[in-house]
């Protein structure tokens, strides 16, 4: 190895940083690792356990600056927001971290939420941002179980930015709203230099009435619960990576975006007590969302792949580029974790709205391994089903 | 999905797992290599372990170009980056391999301009766009991606474009085969053979394998009953006796390869005399480089590289891990200083490196999932 010896040599302090870090678990390890005579199954069992210690320790930023990976809702968003908001911000409507948080105001309970659209493309097959801007705060109200009622608007516009294109995507935002039944009720305008911006970033908020008194959340999960999608998954995630055009690829495929409003209403008529949570499938999709439920309940999540409702044209995208759909944005899709004796009804409430047509029971709550997603694949294989460190595409919603 | 669903039949599956298990030897056991990422990728992706008998081991080889990249490279990518009006363009998996300073996501965070394409001919379109900026395309990738890196170099030379060159790190599989082949630690009983590479290099490059190793191999394909049906040519092979070079995926790699594209990988790239491998060290002639005719478009002769070569961490085992000594979870820092988040060896790096793919889709224990079908079956 005489190159070696010639070369200059330096080390990597981050590395060497993270092993020094970690010395105590590792040394852990090392004993299982050596133990004589202990089964290869129960050495890897220990193995196991060490790894889960690790993923339940504190969560930290480690980077100097904020990366794209920040963005990407893995496990990189989630330890961002874990370390910098939640440990600033802490209190408790706001621990639970659900889609919006529910607070008291005299004797009437809302929910409130907010979120920002930066998507690019801003124009897309099924919809804009403003599409986006309204439907995903009012669907983060609705599967609160609340009523959408008042959103805001925050636009941060870009010098050079063409007013047509400004009238084209407030237009869509009333029409949502029109059909969420909400209004927008205040607003703010700033305009940013020319290269500041994308073009337009919008922020919307939202208020909603909580009237059902039902108690919503994925930490109410327990084993036996049964798992529903509303319809084909990853539609919104890949018409917006095949608009972007990098890709060359085309398909006749449009965004799924809408309020999910009346759907969750038709399944709660149905079915409300019998719910225990739901969330809108949206950045991270279907798979970000049953690892919270696995996580927050300290549940398996068992899902079938051949179940899982899948338009041969995203199928077909998501082969090429090496993705999985299940990690692949929604914009008007809604999982629901049910109690099992309400499985059929709530698939037949659901199947009752346009929306709702393809809702399909796409696996089970179960107790071993708790916080795990678990995958029966097609092929008839197990594995596990991750949070992803960060999304390798650019923003898509 | 046609050309997809009939490789993935669970029915068809069922049937040749149980001729595997009939043609394995009461007592033996068998250890076989995969030397392809992609084939570590769809192993672990569809649960294939599950089908292979206790007596099977699948030890993932060093077929990810991500992976074996080397620290130091990577530093000198993001050296290239930070020179006054440079663009850097990259595959998108490389963009979080991290180097001895961090990775090309924290060098975009820090303000250089490096961007993800979908192909090198996507970076040439980018040079023609930016006139008055420097475009390289970092290029990775084995024998497989070698070719369009070439084409797109003879590409910018016809079309006389100044703007544009290559950061080189392509390797070779068959030299790092050798490597492992040499290696004294070294307990394989087959090899299941790169399907991507060899529709460029074809079948016959491996002959020495059987030839002078006295090890069998078989090319497979990337789906799932692909690798199963190697595992089961490998097993008869051992079985009848017989050693040699069979080809499982011939739908699509001809036997002696796609010679147009081995063309154009000659007339651009040379071999260089030796490249260094993260985790398997430094092997002779094992990576190619840029042929002086074409040294307009070397981003290794335009400009300085630090050329630091940054050591890995003493605890790191990524080598074993490579060689089948150790499994992914056997390694001390797996899954607790090292993961994909913080990949501090090369098989953490990629989702094709064997460790990645055993936590991202394999970190749990076979024997409780088991207990988890009766239940769910039951409820």
């Amino acid at each position: 190895m005489t190159h070696q010896d010639t070369t200059q040599q330096h080390q990597a302090d981050w590395a060497e940083a993270a092993v020094a870090e970690h010395a105590e678990e590792n040394d852990t390890g090392h004993l299982a690792h050596a133990t004589v005579g202990a089964a290869p199954a129960s050495r890897e069992q220990l193995v196991l356990e060490r790894i889960d210690r690790a993923r339940r320790a504190r969560p930290r930023v480690r980077e100097k600056l904020i990366t794209l990976a920040h963005g990407a809702g893995g496990k990189a968003t989630q330890s961002l927001i874990e370390a910098i908001f939640l440990d600033a911000f802490r209190n408790p409507l706001l621990e639970p971290l659900e889609d919006a948080a529910t607070v008291t105001a005299g004797n009437v309970q809302l929910a409130f939420t907010t979120d920002s659209y930066v998507v690019s493309p801003l124009f897309f097959p099924g919809g804009n941002i403003g599409d986006l801007a309204v439907n995903g705060t009012v669907n983060d109200l609705a599967v609160s179980g609340a009523r959408p009622a008042h959103l805001s608007a925050g636009f941060i516009l870009e010098e050079g930015f063409p007013v047509e294109d400004l009238r084209r995507i407030v237009a869509s935002m009333a029409a949502a709203a029109t059909a969420a039944g909400v209004s927008i009720v205040t607003g703010d305008t700033k305009v940013v230099q020319r290269g500041k911006g994308d073009g337009c970033y919008i922020n919307t908020a939202g208020v909603g009435l909580i009237t059902s008194g039902l108690n919503l959340g994925v930490a109410t999960a327990r084993p036996g619960d049964v798992v529903i999608v509303s319809g084909p998954v990853g539609d919104h995630g890949i018409t917006i990576m095949l608009e972007r055009g990098e890709l060359d690829l085309e398909a006749d495929l449009v965004s799924d975006t809408a309020s999910v409003y009346e759907l969750v209403q038709g399944l709660l008529d149905a079915v409300g007590p019998d719910v225990r949570a739901m969330r809108d499938a949206t950045r991270g999709g279907v798979a970000t969302i049953l690892n919270e439920v696995a996580t927050a309940a300290g549940v398996a999540v068992v899902v079938e792949e051949e179940a899982v409702p899948v338009r041969p044209e995203v199928r077909g995208a998501c082969e090429l580029l090496g993705i999985d759909p299940l990690y692949v944005a929604c914009e008007g899709r809604i999982v629901v974790i049910v109690d099992p004796a309400a499985a059929d009804a709530a698939v037949a409430a659901l199947q009752a709205h346009p929306l709702g047509a393809g809702a399909t029971v796409v696996g089970r709550v179960a107790v071993d391994p708790p916080g795990l997603v678990l995958l029966k694949t097609g092929f008839g294989g197990t594995r596990i089903i991750d949070l992803l460190v960060g999304d390798p595409l650019p923003r898509i919603c | 999905m046609r050309f997809v669903d009939e490789y993935r039949d669970a029915e068809k599956a069922r049937t040749l797992a149980a001729k595997i298990a009939a043609l394995c030897e009461p007592g033996r056991h068998y250890k076989f290599m995969e030397v392809c990422g992609g084939h570590t990728h769809t192993i672990y992706k569809h649960g294939l372990e599950d089908y292979l008998p206790e007596s099977i081991t699948l030890v993932h080889g060093p077929g990810c170009p991500v992976c074996v990249l080397p620290m130091g490279r990577v530093d000198d990518a993001i050296a290239l980056a930070e020179q006054p009006d440079v663009i850097m363009t990259s595959f998108g998996d490389m963009m979080r391999v991290p180097g001895g300073r961090g990775s090309f996501f924290d060098s975009s965070a820090a303000g250089t301009d490096i961007r993800m394409v979908y192909s090198p001919l996507d970076a040439l379109k980018i040079a023609r766009q930016n006139p008055n900026k420097h475009v390289i395309f970092m290029a990775i990738g084995m024998e497989t991606t070698a070719p369009s890196t070439a084409m797109t170099v003879l590409r910018a030379a016809a079309e006389g474009i100044e703007n544009f060159s290559i950061f080189c790190n392509h390797v070779m599989i068959v030299p790092a085969i050798k490597a492992i082949l040499d290696s004294p630690d070294l307990r394989l009983d087959g090899f299941i053979g790169p399907g991507h590479v060899s529709t460029v290099i074809g079948c016959r490059p491996y002959e020495y394998i059987p030839a002078e190793y006295g090890k069998p191999i078989v090319t497979a394909g990337f789906e799932p009953l692909d690798i199963l049906q190697s595992v089961y040519m490998l097993l008869q092979q051992l079985a009848d006796g017989r050693c040699e070079v069979e080809n499982q995926y011939s739908r699509v790699v001809p036997w002696d390869g796609n010679t147009v594209a081995l063309r154009a990988m000659g007339e651009v790239m040379e071999l260089r005399p030796y490249f260094e491998w993260r985790g398997l060290g430094f092997i002779s002639h094992s990576a190619l480089q840029v042929r002086e005719k074409y040294a307009a478009f070397d981003a290794e002769r335009h400009f300085t590289l630090p050329g630091v070569r940054v050591a890995d961490p003493k605890a790191c085992q990524c080598g074993e891990v490579l060689k089948g000594v150790l499994k992914p979870w056997e390694c001390k820092v797996f899954g607790t200083a090292c993961t994909p988040e913080m990949p501090i060896g090369t098989c953490m790096v990629s989702s094709e490196g064997a460790c990645a793919a055993y936590y991202n889709f394999g970190r749990f224990s076979r024997e409780r999932i088991r207990e988890v079908s009766i239940e769910t079956s039951r409820a």
